[in-house]
């Protein structure tokens, strides 16, 4: 339950698991059976052609899918072996503990500073304003956004640049401190320059968290993840080591990706 | 037969115009339409338009033009007996004889030399009545005939069709922009010959309003003071009172209609909403005075208040439903365009609904809903049917909401009405009136719109 239990445990437990997970938007069935684990402290990447199923796989896992009114999720998903779609555990505190970040960065219209500092108020982890200084300095500091606006925390979170709106979207989540972070595509919208700072500090954030990212770029999934997880027509193909899946993957179907025969 | 009947006779010549041009332009296609350089009912329209068009104005000027010239010869051919001494007799006599050549009762026997000026105003009004018809009717044919010799293959019709409506949109834009213009220009010249009497800062700092003035010299009762001060207070603590009630129930129906309701409901509340915004507010006046402000006196009485019978709560409370979906059908759409990606920002961090709207949702469209509320802000003060039943006409200077007060424009109202001088500083005094109504208003519309502009510019 706690979150030292997961992340210092070793690599064969599973931090987060789903068991014959199906998602239906009203009639039409997104996803079938996926079996998966997220093992902590790994990045796990999620790829697959544009509709497979990405997306609403990794929203079932914080239970932002609730938020869609048609939606509905079948089979089980544990955090820590808790069944996270059980009624004793309230959605809003699960997305406190599994965080996520989208595709477009988008900060709140607020400052840098008040951004940073949303999660922690209304969580209630932080009361005086040194402690909420203390919170949005780190954060800052570990999504490596401090140095360039440490001089403007009063500034507007939406003035920054579309690379730095997406790390400042990640400080957000972190000072939240969750146990696992999920990124939708978390580069589509930024430049090569802004997407290499933000996989160098995917890769450091592994340290501390458990990372699962949707990517539609093959070298990105080879380049920040341990495993890797290709879904085809709301399928789970295959998953393995990273390595494995892009240099010797089991299924024709993976290969095929990989290989750009389609996608 | 008069000149309706003659406009149709235009109208339908410009359709057989319409006809011809068009069965020409196919014709010097030889069949073919594809060679012409515009589609074959723009020469239609081209000739439509040509026949329609000087006709019409023409027919426009005459009716303008032929009555000042007919009164002119009636007059001037008036036997020199009964020849009127000065501008009033002349228009007395020349309304006599209008009235007479129309069959009405007139003020006083007519006189055989008075008949006789009457019947030469009916014949020179029907002589110029024949003129004009043969005179547009001619200039209709004429202009069908010359359209429609212009059309051939190479002519540029949709061009010129084109350039026609773009001139005549253009007049009726400027027919709209010149009457407002024309408002405001008498607004101030009005005022300004209101201010020559009552001194500008002694109406708009003066606390004692009592606008009887005296029509004769010895009159009593009448102390004719022009101090502002009461109404514009009255306007405020009323709007104040209205924006209490619309103000939240508003906002909180917007968020529930935005946030909460299923798309179902959303679709039948909010037009509901709007329909009360479609209530005549004479209906919103009598509510307010036959229903709700005895009910405000009923209760006021049982907790041992004392309530005036007509009292600035009861208008201002009614008022206020009746601004509800100003407040709410804005406040409602610049919420549904905060756009959905902040909600699922709040929502991904552990954020509850109420805390998403709260701390992210009001805050992003906090400029456009203080944009609604200005805009019914000034519709709150250009109210007026509603304070008339319901608040009263005692200009009392008082911030207690349960006596009577009265507002601007139910001054402006009463000045008005019954029988008054036109240039008395009493009927003045409704100019002015209207004059700061008039730049109160238009400062909060602009404010308003400039707000919600601002605010849309940041999402799109
Ligand atoms: N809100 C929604 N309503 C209805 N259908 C949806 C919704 N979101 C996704 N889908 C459908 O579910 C399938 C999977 O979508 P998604 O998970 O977004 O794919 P990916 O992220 O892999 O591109 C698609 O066919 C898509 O049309
Ligand atoms: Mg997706």
């Amino acid at each position: 339950m706690s979150k030292t239990s997961g992340s210092s445990a070793s690599g064969t437990t599973p931090k987060m698991k789903g068991d014959k997970v199906k998602v239906f938007y009203g009639e039409k069935q997104a996803l079938q059976d996926v079996d998966l684990e997220i093992k902590p402290n790994e990045v796990t990447a999620l790829i697959g052609p544009s509709g497979c199923g990405k997306s609403t796989f990794l929203r079932c896992l914080n239970r932002m899918n609730d938020v869609i009114d048609i939606c509905r999720v079948e089979g089980k998903i544990t955090l820590d072996n808790e069944d996270i779609y059980s009624s004793d555990l309230d959605p809003v505190q699960l997305r406190a503990r599994v965080g996520m970040v989208f595709q477009k960065p988008n900060p709140f219209p607020k400052s840098i500073y008040d951004n940073i500092a949303y999660g922690p108020r209304i969580h209630g982890t932080a009361s005086s304003k040194a402690e909420i200084d203390e919170i949005v300095e780190t954060s800052l500091t570990k999504a490596g956004l401090w140095e360039e606006v440490k001089d403007r925390l009063m500034e507007p979170g939406t003035g920054l640049s579309g690379g730095q709106q997406q790390r400042l979207c990640i400080a957000r989540a972190i000072a939240v401190n969750p146990e696992v972070i999920l990124m939708d595509e978390p580069c589509s919208a930024l430049d090569p320059i802004a997407t290499a700072k933000i996989e160098e500090l995917i890769d450091e954030l592994r340290e501390n968290f458990t990372i699962v990212i949707v990517t539609h770029s093959m070298q990105q999934a080879a380049r920040v993840s341990q495993r890797t997880a290709f879904f085809h027509l709301g399928e789970l193909v295959e998953v393995g080591d990273t390595e494995q899946i892009f240099t010797n993957p089991t299924d024709s179907r993976t290969q095929g990706y990989i290989t750009g025969r389609f996608g | 037969m008069n000149s309706f009947f003659l406009l149709l006779v235009v109208i339908g010549l410009s359709v057989a115009g319409y006809a011809a041009g068009r069965a020409r332009s196919v014709l010097a296609a030889s069949g073919d339409v594809r060679i012409l350089h515009s589609l074959p009912s723009y020469y239609g329209m081209f000739v439509a338009l040509g026949c329609g068009l000087p006709a019409i104005l023409l027919l426009a000027l005459w009716l303008i033009i032929q009555p000042q010239i007919v009164e002119h010869m009636v007059m001037a051919g008036l036997d020199p007996s009964i020849m009127p001494q000065n501008a009033d007799e002349y228009s007395l006599m020349l309304t006599d004889i209008r009235n007479l050549a129309s069959g009405n009762a007139v003020s006083r026997e007519a006189s055989p030399a008075i008949m006789a000026a009457m019947e030469r105003y009916q014949s020179l009004q029907s002589v110029g009545f024949w003129t004009m018809g043969a005179a547009v009717v001619c200039i209709a044919l004429l202009g069908l005939v010359w359209a429609r010799s212009q059309v051939s293959r190479s002519f540029r019709a949709r061009n010129v069709v084109e350039n026609i409506i773009r001139v005549l949109l253009i007049v009726c834009s400027m027919i709209a922009i010149l009457t407002t213009v024309g408002i405001v220009l008498s607004l101030i010249f009005e005022s300004l010959r209101f201010f020559a009497r009552v001194p500008f800062f002694e109406f708009l700092f003066g606390i004692h309003w009592s606008p009887q003035t005296a029509i004769r010299a010895e009159q009593v009762g009448a102390s004719g003071s022009f101090g502002a001060v009461p109404l514009f207070a009255g306007t405020m603590l009323i709007t104040l009172i209205a924006m209490l009630v619309a103000g939240p129930i508003g906002l909180l129906s917007a968020i529930y209609m935005a946030e909460y309701a299923n798309p179902k409901f959303r679709a039948i509340a909010k037009p509901m909403l709007e329909i009360l915004a479609g209530i005549p507010t004479v209906v919103y006046g009598f509510f307010a005075a036959l229903t709700v402000a005895p009910l405000i006196r009923g209760w006021g009485e049982s907790i041992g208040l004392d309530v005036a019978s007509e009292s600035a709560l009861a208008a201002g409370v009614v008022m206020g439903i009746m601004i509800i979906p100003f407040v709410s059908s804005l406040s409602d759409d610049v919420i549904n365009s905060v756009p959905q990606s902040l909600r699922d920002g709040s929502y991904g961090l552990g954020a509850t609904k109420s805390e998403t709207i709260r701390h992210v949702i009001i805050p992003a469209a906090l400029p456009g809903i203080v944009g609604a509320f200005l805009l019914a802000v000034s519709r709150a003060i250009g109210e007026t049917m509603i304070v008339v039943m319901a608040a009263g006409l005692a200009a009392n200077l008082t911030a207690n909401p349960l006596e009577a007060v009265t507002t601007v424009t139910v001054q402006i109202v009463t000045l008005l009405v019954g029988d008054q001088e036109f240039d008395s500083a009493k009927t003045l005094a409704a100019f002015a009136l209207g004059l700061v109504l008039f730049f109160v208003t238009l400062g909060l519309n602009v404010i308003a719109l400039r707000v919600v502009r601002k605010y849309r510019e940041k999402y799109d």
